[in-house]
C-alpha cells in the first residue's frame, strides 16, 4: 500500500465530487425529507397515547415482525418507539441501496468503461481511486447521519431525545458505509459492474430475509445479519450503541478485504470466472423479443428466483401468524372486525402490495433497457436492419409484461408452497392467485409511465424509480397508518382491493387496464417520431 | 540510454498466453512504432508498461525503474492516450483536461491554449456531447500540454479526420525535435512509416520483427516492374526472382534485396525499356508476415 493521502488524493476527491454532487444531494435530500415528514406526521396522527397503543397491538405479530423487525416497546409505544420500529429498517435499506449504486458506479463501472485506465496512467497510487471512492462514501454517510439526526432532533418531539436522534442518524450512516465497503469487496471479486450490482443486491436481500426469519423464529439468525443489528439498536427506547460498534468493525474488515483483493488482481480482472459463450446464435435468436430476452436473461432469472424466495419467506411467516393468533384471545377480538376472514387472509393483501411493488422492478428495468441501448448507440445499429421502431418497442414492452406476470406468479407459488408445507389450514391457490393478480393492472400502469418517460423525456429515466419508491412509501405507510383514500390514490397500487377481504372492483381494474393501454399507445406514437439519442 | 526496456515479458490470463517472451527497447529521443493485428497483445503490453497489470514473468523498466513497483515515479514523467476513450458525461472537455494536468502537476500549462487551437477544439461542451474524435482530442491535448519525457499512444488517431491526423503527426514531430521519446501503437501503417524511427511487429503475443524500417526493408523483397525490347522467357528461373506475373507486356515480380547485382548484370543484355522498383511499404511487410504464416489476419 502506498501513501493514501497526497495532493493527488485531494484533486481526485474534488474531481469525483464534482461528478457526483447532484446525485448525492438528491439522495440525501429525499431520505432526510421523508424521514422528517413522517416524524412530523406521526405527532399529528397519533396524538393520544390510547391511539398509539392501539397501533402497537396491530404491530405486535409475526407478520409485522418479519417486515419491520421486533417491536421492543409494545407496552409503552411512544412516538420514538413507533418511529424507529416503523421507519429505521426500511430507511437503512434505502441508504444501503444508495451506497451500493454509488460504489459500483465509482469503482467497477468506471473501470469497465476504461475511464479508470486513464486515471491510473497518471501519477497516483494504484489504490488511491478505491480509497477516494470509499472516502467519499464515508463523507456522504456522515453527512446523511448528521443531517438526519439534526433535523429529527430539532423537531423536538416528545420521547425523541437528542441521544436517540443521534443514534438513529448514525445507524443509517453506519449501515450505509457497511454496504459501501461490502460493494467494494464485490467490485474486486466480480468481473463486471453488472456482476457487482447483482452480488451486492443479492446479499442485501439475503440479509433482509435472514433477519425476517430470525426475528420470527430463531434470533441467532438475525444476529448474523447486519440488518438484524440495525433494529437491535432499539433507538428511542434503550438506545444501544453496541450494534454500531459491531457495524463499524465489520465495515473496517470489509474495507481491508477490498484493498487486499484490489492489490492482488489485474485491472479489468476479477476472481469469479467469465464463461465462454456459444459460437453461433441459437435458432431462436432471430426474433427481437428473444434477442432482448437473451440480453437480460440473467437479470430476469435472478429476480424471479428472488421473488420466489420472498414468497416462501412471507408464506412461512403467515404460518407463524396463525399459531400466534390462535394463542391470543385478546388479539382475536381486537383484530377481527370481520369474522368471515382469518387474520392470515387479512394480511394477505398487504403482503401482496409489497410483492407487487418489488415485482414491478424487473419489468421497468427491462423497459428502461430500451433507452439505455439507444443511448450507447446500439439501437441505431439494430434499426438499420430489418426491424422498425414499433417492433423494437413492442418487443421490449411484451417482454416487460410477460415478466410482470411471472413476477407475481413466482411469488405466489413461493407463498403457496410455504403455506401448504407449514400450515394446518393452508391458503387456497385460487385465493392467492386472485389476491396477487389484482395488482397486475397497477404494475402495467407503472410500466406505462416508464414507456412515457422513454418516449417523451428519456433524460429523466431514473425518475420512475423515485415514483416507485414514493408508491412504496405510500402503500407501506398507508397500510400501517390507515391513510385516506385520496393519498393512496397518488400511487396506482394504493387503491387495489385487498383480496379476499375486500370486494374486487372490476370497473376500477378496467380503468387501470385502459389507462395502461392508453399510455402504451401514446408512448409508442411519440417513440416512432422522436429523434434517437446517442 | 534506453527509456523503455522490455525483457522476456510474458503474460498469462489463466491458460491463455497473451504475451510470450516479448522484448524490445525504446531509446531516448526515439519514436517507436508498435504494430500488430487485433488481439496480438499490443494493449496488454502497454498495460504492463503502465503498471496496470502485472507480467507473469520477465522484466519491464521505464527510465530504469520497475514499471510495477515504481509506477508513480514513472507516471510523473509520462503521458498516455488510450485508444478506447470514455469520458465523464457530465463534465466539460475543459474540466477534464485541467484535471489531467493538475494530477500530473503540470497545471497551469502554457501549451494548453495553443494545443486547443491547433486541434480546433471547443472545451466548453459536456463530454457526453463529444464525438469519438473529439473525445480523443481531449486526451491528446492533455498529453501534448503536459511536460512528459515519454509519450505512450494507443491508436490515438482512429477517430480523427485526415486534417487532425496531420496535426497529430506534426505534434509528434515537435516532441521528437525536443528530444522526447514516443511509443506509438497504431493500425495506420502509413502514419507509423512516416513518424517512426524503429518498428516492432507483434503477432499472437510474440515479436516477429523488430528494427529500423530500412533494416526491415533490407531483409525483404522489393517489387519490380520491367519491360524489355528483347523477350525474356525464363525470368522465373533467375536467381532471387519470385512471384512473376505479366501485365500488358510488363513484368511484375519481387526480387531479393541482396540479388540486385546479379540481376542488373543479367537484365542489361535484354535492352531494358523501363525498370521501376519500389521498396516494400510497411503494409507489404506486415501483410507478408501473415501470408507467410498461412495468412490468418485475425491473429
Amino acid at each position: 500500500m502506498g501513501k493514501l493521502f497526497s495532493k493527488q488524493t485531494s484533486i481526485l476527491t474534488r474531481f469525483i465530487f464534482k461528478r457526483e454532487w447532484v446525485k448525492m444531494i438528491i439522495w440525501i435530500g429525499s431520505i432526510v425529507g421523508v424521514t422528517v415528514a413522517v416524524a412530523a406526521a406521526f405527532t399529528g396522527l397519533y396524538s393520544s397515547e390510547a391511539e398509539r397503543q392501539g397501533i402497537a397491538q396491530t404491530m405486535d405479530n409475526p407478520a409485522m415482525t418479519a417486515m419491520l423487525g421486533p417491536s421492543v416497546a409494545i407496552e409503552d409505544y411512544t412516538f420514538g418507539a413507533m418511529f424507529s420500529h416503523e421507519m429505521l429498517l426500511f430507511t437503512a435499506i434505502t441508504v444501503a441501496i444508495m451506497n451500493i449504486l454509488m460504489i459500483n458506479r465509482l469503482t467497477r463501472l468506471e473501470e469497465e468503461e476504461n475511464r479508470l485506465e486513464i486515471i491510473q496512467s497518471l501519477p497516483v497510487e494504484r489504490n488511491t481511486y478505491l480509497f477516494t471512492s470509499l472516502l467519499l462514501a464515508f463523507g456522504l454517510n456522515s453527512a446523511l447521519a448528521l443531517l438526519t439526526s439534526g433535523s429529527i432532533g430539532i423537531l423536538n418531539i416528545e420521547s425523541m431525545d437528542w441521544n436517540g436522534s443521534l443514534l438513529y442518524g448514525v445507524t443509517l450512516g453506519a449501515t450505509g458505509f457497511l454496504f459501501a465497503c461490502l460493494t467494494a469487496v464485490f467490485a474486486q471479486i466480480s468481473p463486471s459492474s453488472r456482476g457487482t450490482l447483482g452480488l451486492s443486491f443479492f446479499t442485501l436481500g439475503f440479509f433482509y430475509l435472514l433477519r425476517a426469519i430470525g426475528d420470527v423464529t430463531a434470533e441467532w439468525l438475525s444476529l448474523l445479519s447486519p440488518l438484524g443489528w440495525v433494529t437491535r439498536t432499539e433507538t428511542y427506547v434503550e438506545n444501544k450503541w453496541l450494534p454500531i460498534l459491531l457495524i463499524a468493525i465489520i465495515s473496517l474488515l470489509f474495507l481491508f478485504i477490498s484493498f487486499w483483493l484490489h492489490a492482488k488482481r489485474d485491472m479489468q480482472d476479477g476472481f469469479l470466472p467469465e464463461r465462454k459463450g456459444r459460437i453461433e446464435a441459437s435458432s431462436l435468436l432471430h426474433h427481437p423479443l428473444v434477442f432482448i430476452f437473451r440480453l437480460q436473461r440473467v437479470t430476469i432469472f435472478s429476480w424471479l428466483i428472488g421473488l420466489f424466495i420472498l414468497g416462501v419467506t412471507y408464506g412461512s411467516v403467515l404460518g407463524e401468524l396463525e399459531t400466534f393468533f390462535e394463542s391470543n384471545d385478546l388479539l382475536k377480538e381486537l383484530l377481527t372486525p370481520d369474522p368471515e376472514f382469518s387474520l392470515v387472509e387479512q394480511f394477505l393483501g398487504i403482503l401482496m402490495s409489497v410483492i407487487a411493488i418489488i415485482g414491478s422492478i424487473p419489468p421497468i428495468m427491462i423497459m428502461n433497457r430500451l433507452y439505455k441501448e439507444e443511448k450507447i448507440g446500439r439501437n441505431e445499429w439494430i434499426l438499420t436492419h430489418n426491424i422498425n421502431r414499433t417492433k423494437l418497442f413492442l418487443s421490449y414492452l411484451s417482454l416487460a409484461i410477460i415478466v410482470a406476470v411471472l413476477s407475481i406468479f413466482f411469488s405466489i407459488i413461493g407463498l403457496w408452497i410455504a403455506s401448504v408445507g407449514l400450515s394446518t389450514d393452508p391458503l387456497g391457490l385460487d385465493t392467492l392467485i386472485l389476491s396477487g393478480f389484482v395488482y397486475l393492472p397497477a404494475m402495467t400502469v407503472m410500466l406505462g409511465l416508464a414507456t412515457l418517460i422513454i418516449a417523451f423525456k428519456p433524460n429523466i429515466l431514473n425518475s420512475i424509480w423515485m415514483y416507485l419508491s414514493f408508491s412504496f412509501i405510500v402503500v407501506y405507510l398507508g397500510s400501517l397508518l390507515q391513510f385516506d383514500d385520496w393519498l393512496l390514490a397518488l400511487s396506482p397500487y394504493g387503491n387495489i382491493p385487498k383480496v379476499p377481504v375486500e370486494e374486487i372492483s372490476y370497473s376500477y381494474l378496467a380503468i387501470l387496464v385502459g389507462l395502461s393501454l392508453l399510455l402504451y399507445v401514446v408512448s409508442l406514437l411519440q417513440y416512432q417520431r422522436r429523434d434517437l439519442k446517442g | 540510454m534506453s527509456v523503455i526496456e522490455l525483457a522476456d515479458i510474458s503474460k498469462k490470463f489463466g491458460k491463455f498466453t497473451a504475451l510470450d517472451a516479448v522484448s524490445f527497447n525504446v531509446e531516448e529521443g526515439e519514436v517507436f512504432g508498435f504494430i500488430g493485428p487485433n488481439g496480438a497483445g499490443k494493449t496488454t503490453t502497454l498495460r504492463i508498461l503502465l503498471g496496470m497489470i502485472q507480467a507473469t514473468s520477465g522484466e519491464a523498466k521505464i527510465f530504469g525503474k520497475d514499471v510495477w513497483d515504481e509506477a508513480i515515479a514513472i507516471h510523473k514523467r509520462i503521458a498516455y492516450v488510450p485508444g478506447d476513450i470514455n469520458l465523464w458525461d457530465n463534465l466539460t472537455g475543459g474540466e477534464v483536461i485541467d484535471f489531467f494536468l493538475k494530477m500530473q502537476g503540470a497545471y497551469p500549462s502554457t501549451k494548453k491554449e495553443a494545443m486547443m487551437k491547433r486541434f480546433d477544439f471547443d472545451p466548453s461542451k459536456k463530454c457526453k456531447n463529444y464525438s469519438k474524435g473529439n473525445k480523443q482530442k481531449v486526451a491528446l491535448i492533455a498529453a501534448f500540454s503536459s511536460d512528459a519525457d515519454l509519450y505512450i499512444f494507443d491508436e490515438p488517431t482512429s477517430g480523427l479526420d485526415p486534417l487532425m491526423e496531420k496535426v497529430f503527426q506534426e505534434s509528434v514531430h515537435e516532441l521528437k525535435r525536443n528530444g522526447k521519446s514516443v511509443l506509438l501503437s497504431s493500425h495506420i501503417l502509413s502514419e507509423v512509416e512516416s513518424l517512426c524511427d524503429k518498428v516492432c511487429i507483434i503477432r499472437e503475443g510474440r515479436v516477429i520483427e523488430s528494427g529500423t524500417l530500412s533494416d526491415m526493408r533490407h531483409l525483404t523483397r522489393s517489387t519490380v516492374r520491367l519491360s524489355t525490347r528483347k523477350e525474356i522467357n525464363d525470368l522465373s528461373e533467375w536467381i532471387g526472382v519470385h512471384d512473376v506475373k505479366k501485365e500488358n507486356d510488363e513484368w511484375i515480380f519481387l526480387i531479393d534485396s541482396d540479388k540486385w547485382n546479379s540481376f542488373i548484370t543479367r537484365v542489361s543484355g535484354f535492352d531494358v525499356e523501363k525498370i521501376e522498383s519500389h521498396p516494400p511499404t510497411l503494409e507489404d511487410l506486415f501483410m507478408r508476415h501473415y501470408q507467410d504464416d498461412g495468412g490468418d489476419l485475425d491473429g
